[in-house]
Formats: C-alpha cells, sequence, structure tokens
C-alpha cells in the first residue's frame, strides 16, 4: 500500500524545489495561465494564449512593464479538462499569492468547477465570453467576471442586428436555433426566447448532439420549416459540417448568423465555398490591420520573443482575441496600480477591485492601438460584463469582414434574467449577496 | 524475516476466516489508516487534498465498483462514468428536493438510484457476454448523459444543464476546507472499500467468481445467474454513484453532464487493468497510477528540461507526458499482465522467503 505514495512523495518533493526556484518577485505581475494547446481544442488554445502571452511580453518590452512591473506568467496545460484545470488551478494558486492577474480558462467547464474556489482564494477570475453568465451579477460573485459580453447578451444583439436589417420589425418571422447539445449551446434559449416573446418572432429550437458531424436530420427539419434565418450555435466540427449541410439542402448562407465561437478562420475554411457569406457575432475584428497586432508581431518577434510557433495565425479572429483579453487584463492591472500604488504588483483581491472599475474608453483603445479589438467597456459591482456589445462579421471566401458597427444587447431584457439566476444561487449556496450601493 | 507468519496459528474459525489472516498484514493496515486519518492532514498541503488525495480517493472508489463488476463478476463495462453521472445528479436532486434530508442519507440515495439504473443496463447481460455486453454498456454511457442534458428538470432548469452542488453539513457542521472534505471522503472510501473486500469472500463474491470463470458450469451448480448477474451490476454501480456524488460534492462543487464522458469511464476501466482486475487494493493501485503519474510527469518534466537547459514549452511536456504514459502503460501490461496489485503479491511472497530464499 505504501507503494502507491511513491510517485506521489516525489512529486511533492519535485514541486517543492521548483516553487522555491521560482519564487515571485515583488515588482513582478504574475498570470496564473490555466491553459491548453494539446488535446481537442488544442489549435483553438493556441491562438488564443499566443496572442495572450505575445501581448504581455509587449507590455513588457515596449514599456518595461506597467509602470515598471514587469507581467510574467506560468503555464500550466489543461487539455480542456475540468479535472486537470483543477488541478492546474491549485498548482499555481500559492504561486498567486502575493500577486495574481485575472485567470483565463477558456473552458466554461473549468471556470464552473472555479467559481467557489477562486472566490475562497480571492483570486479574480476571468471569463470573457464564455463560463457562469449570472455572475454578471458582482454582488453574488465577487470574483468571477464574465467580461465584454455573454451568450444571452450576445442572442439578443443579433436579433437586433437582424430587427434592423427587416426595417425594424421581426414580427411573424421564424428563426430556427440551432445549438448544440450542451451547457454551452443551451444558454442562450433563454434569451433567444424572451427576445421572441418581445418581438412576436417564432424560434424552433434545432439540438444538434456533439460532435455534430453529422446534421443531416436537422436540415432536412430546417428545409421543411422553412425559416427566415437560422441563428447557429456551434463548437468544433459542427460548425463546418453545418455550412457544408446547408448549402447541400440549398439554404442561402447569409442568413445563417453564429455565435463568436463559430466564427474563427478554423471553422469556414474547411468548409470552403459554402462558407462564403455566413455571418457571425465577434467582439474583436481579425487581420492585421489593427495597430496593435502590427506593433505585436514588430516589436515581439522582431525581439525573437514571440509565442506562436506558426506564425501565420497572427492576426486570425482567435489569436485577435488572445490579444484582447490580454489588453483587457493590462488595463486592469493599470487601474489597480493607480489606487494602490505606482509601480507596485497586485494580489488577487486588488486585481478584483480593478476589474469591477474598468473604464476602458473608446479613446483609451486607439491611444494603445487596440481600436476595434474590444468594444468600450465600463464594469462595476452590478454589471461585471461592462458591456454586452458585438460586432456582426461576413466571411467573403477568404477573410472576415465586419458588417455592423457595435450593437448592444437588450440590456433591460436580458440582465433581469441575470440577476434571478443569481439569486436563486446565492439561496443555494447560502450567500449574502454584497451591498453594491456601498462598493466603491 | 520481517514478513513472516511462522508461529501465528489460528485457534477459532473466527481467527481463520477473518480479513487479514497474517498480524504484519493487520499491523499494516492499521499503520496505513492512522496515517491516512492523522498523518496526511497533519502535513499535507491543501493542493495535495484538492488537487491530488480527494480526486484519487474518488477514482479509486469508482474503480473498485468497475472491479466488482468487471474483476469478479467477469461483466465488461463502458458505463461506470454514467453510473458516476447518475450518482451526482440524483445526490443533487434529493438534497434539493427533499427537504431537509441528511448529507450522507443522499449519498447513499444516489447510489441506490445508480444501482437501480445499474440493474436495467444490467439487463442485457443475461442474454449477451463479452465484447457485446461492453457494447451495450455503451449504451448507458450515451444513454444516461443524453438524458441529463435532454430533461432540465434533472439539472433543476438550469439553464446549461450544469448543476452547482449544494453545501456539505454533517450534523450541523458545515464542511468547507478541502481537508474535510478529505477526511469525509476518506471515511466513506475506508468504509465501502472494507465492505466490498468482505463481500468479495462471502457466498456472492464465491457466486460471481463463479459465473466470471465458466457461467454454464455455475449454473449447473446451482448458481441462479440472473440474480448473481444484477446484483453485481447493482452493486457495481451503487459504488460508482456514490464515487460520483463524491466527486460532484466534494471535489469539483459543479458539474456538466458532458464531463461524465466516455474518456471517463475508459480511465476507469483503464484503472483497473493497470491496478489489477479481481482485486480490492488493484483498484487503489491503479488509480494511483492513472492519476499521479501524469501530475508527475508535469511537474517533474519542466524541472529536468530547466536541469539540462532544454526549450520545452508546455505543449512539449504535454505530448512527452502522453508518450512516456502510454509506454508505461505498454511495459506494465508487458511485464506484469495481472496488474500492479499482482507485482504487490508477488512482492509479498518474495518477502517471506527474504532474507534466505531457497
Amino acid at each position: 500500500m505504501i507503494k502507491k505514495f511513491k510517485p506521489a512523495i516525489a512529486a511533492a518533493a519535485v514541486s517543492l524545489a521548483m516553487l522555491s526556484q521560482m519564487a515571485v518577485a515583488a515588482e513582478e505581475q504574475f498570470f496564473p495561465m490555466i491553459d491548453y494547446r494539446v488535446g481537442p481544442y488544442g489549435s483553438n488554445g493556441q491562438s488564443f494564449y499566443g496572442g495572450f502571452i505575445d501581448y504581455l511580453n509587449y507590455v513588457n518590452i515596449k514599456e518595461k512593464g506597467v509602470n515598471g512591473v514587469q507581467m510574467t506568467y506560468e503555464e500550466c496545460e489543461t487539455e480542456y479538462n475540468t479535472s486537470k484545470g483543477v488541478e492546474c488551478y491549485e498548482r499555481l494558486k500559492s504561486k498567486a499569492a502575493k500577486s495574481a492577474g485575472p485567470i483565463h480558462t477558456m473552458s466554461t467547464g473549468i471556470s464552473y468547477a472555479l467559481i467557489d474556489k477562486s472566490a475562497q482564494d480571492k483570486l479574480p477570475l476571468a471569463m470573457m465570453g464564455y463560463g457562469r453568465t449570472d455572475a454578471v451579477d458582482g454582488s453574488v460573485f465577487p470574483y468571477a467576471f464574465p467580461l465584454v459580453t455573454t451568450y444571452q447578451m450576445q442572442a439578443s444583439a443579433i436579433i437586433k442586428f437582424l430587427k434592423d436589417k427587416n426595417g425594424g420589425s421581426l414580427a411573424g418571422k421564424k428563426i430556427v436555433y440551432l445549438y448544440h447539445d450542451s451547457a454551452y449551446g443551451k444558454e442562450a434559449i433563454i434569451a433567444m426566447n424572451a427576445e421572441a416573446g418581445l418581438n412576436k418572432f417564432t424560434v424552433v429550437q434545432i439540438p444538434v448532439a456533439h460532435p455534430g458531424n453529422e446534421q443531416g436530420a436537422q436540415w432536412l427539419k430546417i428545409r421543411q420549416e422553412r425559416p427566415d434565418y437560422v441563428v447557429f450555435w456551434g463548437w468544433g466540427v459542427m460548425n463546418q459540417t453545418a455550412l457544408k449541410a446547408a448549402q447541400k439542402v440549398g439554404f442561402p448562407r447569409d442568413k445563417m448568423i453564429g455565435s463568436w465561437w463559430t466564427g474563427s478562420e478554423e471553422d469556414v475554411i474547411p468548409a470552403g465555398e459554402a462558407a462564403k457569406g455566413y455571418m457571425a457575432a465577434t467582439w474583436n475584428v481579425a487581420g492585421k490591420q489593427v495597430p496593435v497586432i502590427t506593433d505585436i508581431e514588430k516589436v515581439v518577434y522582431g525581439a525573437g520573443k514571440g509565442n506562436m510557433e506558426d506564425k501565420s495565425k497572427i492576426g486570425t479572429i482567435l489569436y485577435n482575441r488572445g490579444v484582447s483579453a490580454a489588453v483587457l487584463s493590462v488595463e486592469a492591472i493599470r487601474k489597480g496600480q493607480e489606487k494602490f500604488g505606482k509601480g507596485k504588483a497586485l494580489n488577487g483581491e486588488q486585481t478584483r477591485w480593478a476589474l469591477e472599475n474598468l473604464n476602458i474608453t473608446e479613446a483609451r483603445l486607439k491611444a494603445i492601438g487596440a481600436t476595434d479589438l474590444l468594444p468600450e467597456i465600463k464594469t462595476s459591482c452590478a454589471n461585471h460584463e461592462g458591456s454586452g456589445k458585438v460586432k456582426i462579421q461576413q466571411w467573403d471566401g477568404a477573410k472576415w469582414v465586419p458588417v455592423s458597427g457595435w450593437i448592444e444587447g437588450n440590456k433591460s431584457l436580458i440582465h433581469p434574467l441575470f440577476q434571478a439566476s443569481a439569486k436563486q444561487y446565492a439561496a443555494e449556496k447560502g450567500i449574502t449577496p454584497r451591498d453594491c450601493s456601498k462598493e466603491k | 524475516m520481517l514478513y513472516r507468519e511462522a508461529g501465528q496459528f489460528k485457534t477459532t474459525y473466527a481467527a481463520d476466516q477473518q480479513v487479514f489472516p497474517i498480524r504484519q498484514d493487520r499491523i499494516g493496515i492499521i499503520a496505513l489508516l492512522v496515517v491516512a486519518f492523522v498523518g496526511v492532514p497533519l502535513f499535507a498541503s491543501e493542493y495535495w487534498f484538492s488537487a491530488i488525495l480527494i480526486p484519487f480517493l474518488i477514482f479509486a472508489l469508482a474503480a473498485l465498483g468497475l472491479n466488482v463488476l468487471t474483476g469478479y463478476a467477469g461483466q465488461l463495462s463502458l458505463g461506470s462514468a454514467a453510473f458516476m453521472a447518475v450518482g451526482a445528479y440524483a445526490a443533487y436532486n434529493f438534497q434539493l428536493r427533499v427537504e431537509g434530508i441528511p448529507i450522507l442519507v443522499s449519498f447513499i440515495c444516489a447510489g441506490l438510484t445508480a444501482a437501480g439504473v445499474g440493474i436495467l443496463f444490467g439487463l442485457p447481460s443475461l442474454r449477451i457476454k463479452g465484447f457485446y455486453l461492453a457494447v451495450a454498456t455503451l449504451a448507458a454511457q450515451f444513454f444516461i448523459v443524453w438524458c441529463l442534458t435532454k430533461f432540465p428538470w434533472l439539472s433543476n432548469n438550469s439553464s446549461s444543464g450544469v448543476i452547482s452542488t449544494q453545501r456539505l453539513i454533517i450534523f450541523g457542521y458545515e464542511l468547507t476546507t478541502p481537508v474535510e472534505k478529505y477526511l469525509l471522503v476518506l471515511s466513506i472510501v475506508v468504509v465501502l472499500a472494507m465492505a466490498a473486500k468482505n463481500l468479495v469472500r462471502s457466498a456472492t463474491g464465491r457466486a460471481w467468481m463463479a459465473v466470471r470463470d465458466m457461467d454454464v458450469a455455475a449454473s449447473v451448480i446451482g448458481i441462479k445467474l440472473m440474480p448473481t448477474k444484477l446484483l453485481a451490476f447493482a452493486v457495481s454501480s451503487f459504488y460508482c454513484g456514490v464515487a460520483g456524488a463524491l466527486y460532484a460534492f466534494c471535489y469539483l462543487g459543479s458539474v456538466e453532464p458532458d464531463g461524465f464522458s466516455l474518456d471517463m469511464s475508459f480511465k476507469i476501466l483503464f484503472m483497473i487493468i493497470i491496478g489489477g482486475v479481481g482485486s480490492i487494493m488493484g483498484s487503489f493501485l491503479g488509480a494511483a497510477f492513472i492519476l499521479l503519474l501524469p501530475i508527475f510527469l508535469d511537474v517533474a518534466l519542466p524541472f529536468v528540461a530547466d536541469l539540462f537547459g532544454l526549450p520545452f514549452s508546455s505543449a512539449t511536456v504535454s505530448h512527452i507526458q502522453i508518450t512516456v504514459f502510454g509506454a508505461l502503460i505498454m511495459f506494465f501490461l508487458i511485464v506484469e499482465p495481472h496488474g500492479l496489485a499482482r507485482l504487490w503479491q508477488i512482492a509479498k511472497e518474495k518477502l517471506r522467503l527474504w532474507p534466505f530464499p531457497h
């Protein structure tokens, strides 16, 4: 029986040795990177975290850090697996005790598992475009931040886009909601139904079982239903399959609008010609025309410190999204230093305050060269989302082209849904919500 | 010299029938329990509890459940993760819907619910065997996960299908720290492991083994196949169900149906193959091997790379980790096809002769 502990004891010895070797110095801002680069979604992770790390290095090289504080990080591979993610979190936690940037896991499962833990350990958890959406209500979830926008607000924004396209009314129209039959796909249903009630259109829900590489039956149904639009919540291989299937049944691609996990180059290029005209929501544009992306390539890759092995992916949707997440995180560090002392690293509690008091204006985005990478963001205790805006982009066969300005979802319709859900959570868990009016 | 049973005379039937007939084994197991209950909580860090010890114990319990079914009763199953899911969701729903139910009672009810579902999916085992049965249990794996996604009632109409578990309150005391959760999991696992150890050496266990070795012969000597096989499914699913409830309540805190994937079922199956099919201890050894080795490699590889100045990125480490892990599994299966438990047994036999082997 002693035997089973042997490797464990050795692991402990090694990890102890590592801890003492790489102790975080005072003027370094540590980012625990619970990321993934291998496994089923590894290529997505490579682009996203590549962009994230590139921007951290960019800040280090270009400005010598934030007010002299260098950005450091340590990666831990999760393979998009929840229990591995928890292990990684526990491993990096002790290092993040002194200074901690926001944690980005890029996985709904892992973020759900970390929500309670991170609040207990006072580490801020960022969930940009995924994760537990009712964490928008910061009074119940002080340490969780579904930043920029959520699935429900996104669905609402897509409906608004369609409404504007149809002269301000969707009455009597029929919209198919085609979704990945999982937690991710189901999140937006509640918003679709609420919008349908308000705008008097009908929603037909059609689920696709994971992984979704066979959608014959679903598209047959769509053909029978003859919808005006298909709103599409796909994931992974399901996306390209849907586009090909739509072509086969002759459904026009420019009447299909996807969520932001269906709108990357990886989703449309394999579908070839079938993807042309397809639209998807996003909060960041693709391409290298964004000044900060060009500058990263020049400064970071010029210095030989680039993180991407495949440089052709620089400027793709997911790479830019990684940069946008890093911009947001670094801006939070900047904000926090204004309050807690310039040139000092922030601990988890201080970063949490900063994330809750973000105010990134269009002018500020322009100053860092990140125009169109992010909408304007202003967070507060009651609103951990900060924006709720997306752009709609269209695939022209070679690249993504934005076809709209920033569109905001219907906050007065969607946010009460979050508050109700957060309230239920608080009751189940015995949490006393903070009083947001007293927060400063 | 130390491990020798010479001079230990059994003078009563009770002494002859005890679980650990050799005195050294008894001392060993007591020492181990003392270490687990007292020593570990005193010295281990939070990381050890939340990331290593708790999942190890939970998966050992699930592996134990599968071992009862596959190792002792000879019915191959690929649905262990699904039965864990049943346990997790059942425990959640009992807590949610039955006013004031104690958490331990809802764990037991979760186990019983899983046992019921297990019996249902065990029915095909009366007609089909071996790989065909594996396919039938595969149906359980997919059906249960689909079912949990399909019916929102099961996840209390959560918009995403994810459930967040309730608080752990035992006799008015709330368990919050990892140490407390560890002790709870450990107590449950110890009790259930003892029960399993006793069960497999009872008449029931002998009937299972008879069915495993040759079911026609078993029925000829008067063992009723149907109750025997279904009981194996029930007991196995009960263990998996309790493990699933612990997985949700004591380890992750929130679970989604997709988390209980086929991968997890395979992982549990590998645990018993590596650890030892038909061995209680093998379940623990296998769980330790499958869970701890990747973590160990994950921590050790960058350290080694640093030492030699190799430029390892975290992706490379992951790739090497998977390769080394796979190679080690093959190595163990070639060197000792009966698993780690068998290695332990060989070691014990050698120890009896040490230091004067003949």
